[in-house]
């Protein structure tokens, strides 16, 4: 997996790119630090398709709930069923073992959201 | 107004707890680890610093009586030196204006504790009621407060405290308190477990926290007390109880003290009035049937019908589900329906209905009142 092919959103998702097209999404170890420890993660349906944007899940600490966004547009072909008994692998690997959901994206690439940051640009954004 | 601190703040802060401000008191809400520190309380020990809670001592050949019109239970239940009794605050229309512990500490002096957020309303309220009673009512500022929780709780203290002091620890029965100079140690909490709290001033409390933490127990937050009580199936002022509804629709009709007839407590009226016509709303304790989270504020659902909302909700780590306190119409059983849902985010969940508490003594203990779908 190349770092090259993550992008992150300034609503603190992470997004990464495999070769066969299909990217996979989660919440960056800022987004897991500041939530604090997760109880519950409402994962989207397979077969969903989701819009850019749009609030595809839930994640949920003892104190709160949050709203985690599409980065891109596509149909849900795979979501991490372990996060389902284990939410707090959020916690222990936001951006490996914790990730969220898989998309089969409508538009190749990155490109059809152009304010996809790149990890330095959403690193500088937390400083 | 400033947000105050308690005289534990440097502790809290070299522990590197995370702060919370409540009731205009920056308070710890956990120290790392929310659910730790819950399972610690559960299996072994933790302390809290809970110096925000109000401390209101009642001095005077007339305190007795005054309490017992002051209060909506009876302290001629606790006449011998060292009894405690869990009570509601009311006003004349029988609605909680707080809810509290008072402890019976000699002949003619009682505490109270009280909330922080109530503290200043509850002091004015008493003083006003007291006026023709040649009463001495002190605001006990001197005195920080901690609370040792978990079975293990009374084994910890054997170390640190003095011959006499842990007599006490190790003597006390269950809600029952003994004062030795300026300290009072009880055995009360809030959390479902055994435990102690001890009332001393500012600078012994401070030592007896850094030797606890030494030895090992586990300093705990708001957000595990939040936790602990709920599953303890305890009432939160402010959020299951308040000014807008009385003790029986709340859960809290035990409290009352009926008996004997004569004593005219204040609210006694308009409490026997909504007793005759049966109270609106009941309380019952909420389980989600399968793994999520409840949450202060969301809708409870009979079938169709929308029978009331959640008062308070969490995620219980006993548990592994979403637990709350509910206040429900009375008359919902009379449809005949027993499948009951909350909606969370637009999506109706099953719940069951508990008759509380959900955890006592480190184990789950609850009672089903509707058959799991």
């Amino acid at each position: 997996m190349s770092q090259l092919l993550r992008k992150y959103t300034s609503s603190h998702e992470w997004i990464c790119m495999a070769a066969d097209g299909t990217a996979t999404v989660g919440i960056s170890t800022h987004a897991a630090e500041a939530l604090g420890e997760l109880v519950y993660v409402e994962l989207p349906q397979l077969g969903q398709v989701v819009q850019l944007g749009q609030e595809v899940c839930v994640v949920e600490s003892v104190k709160a709930a949050s709203d985690v966004y599409a980065p891109l547009a596509g149909e849900v072909v795979a979501i991490n069923l372990a996060l389902k008994e284990q939410p707090e692998l959020v916690n222990r690997s936001p951006e490996t073992d914790g990730w969220l959901y898989r998309l089969k994206l409508s538009a190749s690439g990155f490109s059809s959201n152009p304010a996809l940051l790149e990890p330095e640009a959403y690193l500088a954004l937390l400083h | 107004m400033d947000v105050k601190n308690t005289n534990l703040y440097a502790q809290h802060r070299a522990l590197s707890a995370v702060f919370v401000e409540f009731a205009n008191w920056q308070m710890p809400l956990h120290y790392g680890s929310q659910i730790a520190e819950h399972l610690a309380v559960r299996k072994e020990s933790g302390v809290f610093d809970v110096s925000h809670m109000g401390i209101v001592d009642i001095q005077g050949l007339g305190a007795r009586a005054f309490l017992r019109r002051l209060l909506a239970n009876d302290v001629g239940r606790i006449d011998s030196v060292g009894k405690a009794c869990y009570s509601c605050l009311l006003n004349e229309d029988g609605r909680v204006l707080d809810d509290l512990i008072v402890y019976h500490l000699s002949e003619n002096t009682y505490r109270l504790v009280v909330n922080a957020a109530t503290t200043v309303s509850d002091l004015q309220w008493i003083k006003t009621r007291a006026v023709s009673d040649l009463l001495e009512i002190t605001h006990r500022t001197d005195l920080s407060l901690i609370a040792i929780q978990g079975p293990a709780s009374r084994l910890r203290v054997q170390t640190i405290l003095t011959p006499e002091q842990l007599d006490a620890a190790l003597g006390l029965a269950p809600f029952c308190a003994e004062s030795i100079g300026d300290w009072l140690i009880a055995r009360t909490g809030y959390t479902g477990e055994d435990g102690l709290e001890i009332m001393a001033p500012h600078r012994d409390i401070q030592v007896l926290w850094d030797h606890l933490i030494k030895l090992g127990v586990q300093p705990c937050g708001l957000g595990a007390r939040d936790t602990l009580r709920l599953e303890a199936g305890m009432c939160l002022y402010g959020q299951d109880m308040d000014e807008t509804v009385s003790p029986l629709s709340c859960g809290l009709g035990w409290t009352v003290a009926w008996e004997p007839l004569e004593r005219n407590f204040i609210g006694r009226k308009a409490l026997e009035s909504e007793k005759e016509h049966g109270p609106p709303f009941q309380q019952y304790g909420l389980m989600l049937e399968a793994r999520g989270v409840l949450r202060a504020g969301l809708p409870v659902y009979s079938g169709h019908d929308r029978i009331g909302l959640l008062t308070s909700g969490t995620f219980s780590p006993t548990l592994n589900t979403g637990i709350g306190i509910a206040r429900l119409r009375t008359d919902h059983w009379a449809t005949g329906q027993h499948s009951f849902t909350v909606e969370i985010r637009g999506k109706k969940h099953p719940v069951s209905l508990v008759k509380l508490p959900f955890v006592r003594y480190g184990h789950p203990k609850f009672k089903l009142l509707n058959p799991i779908s």
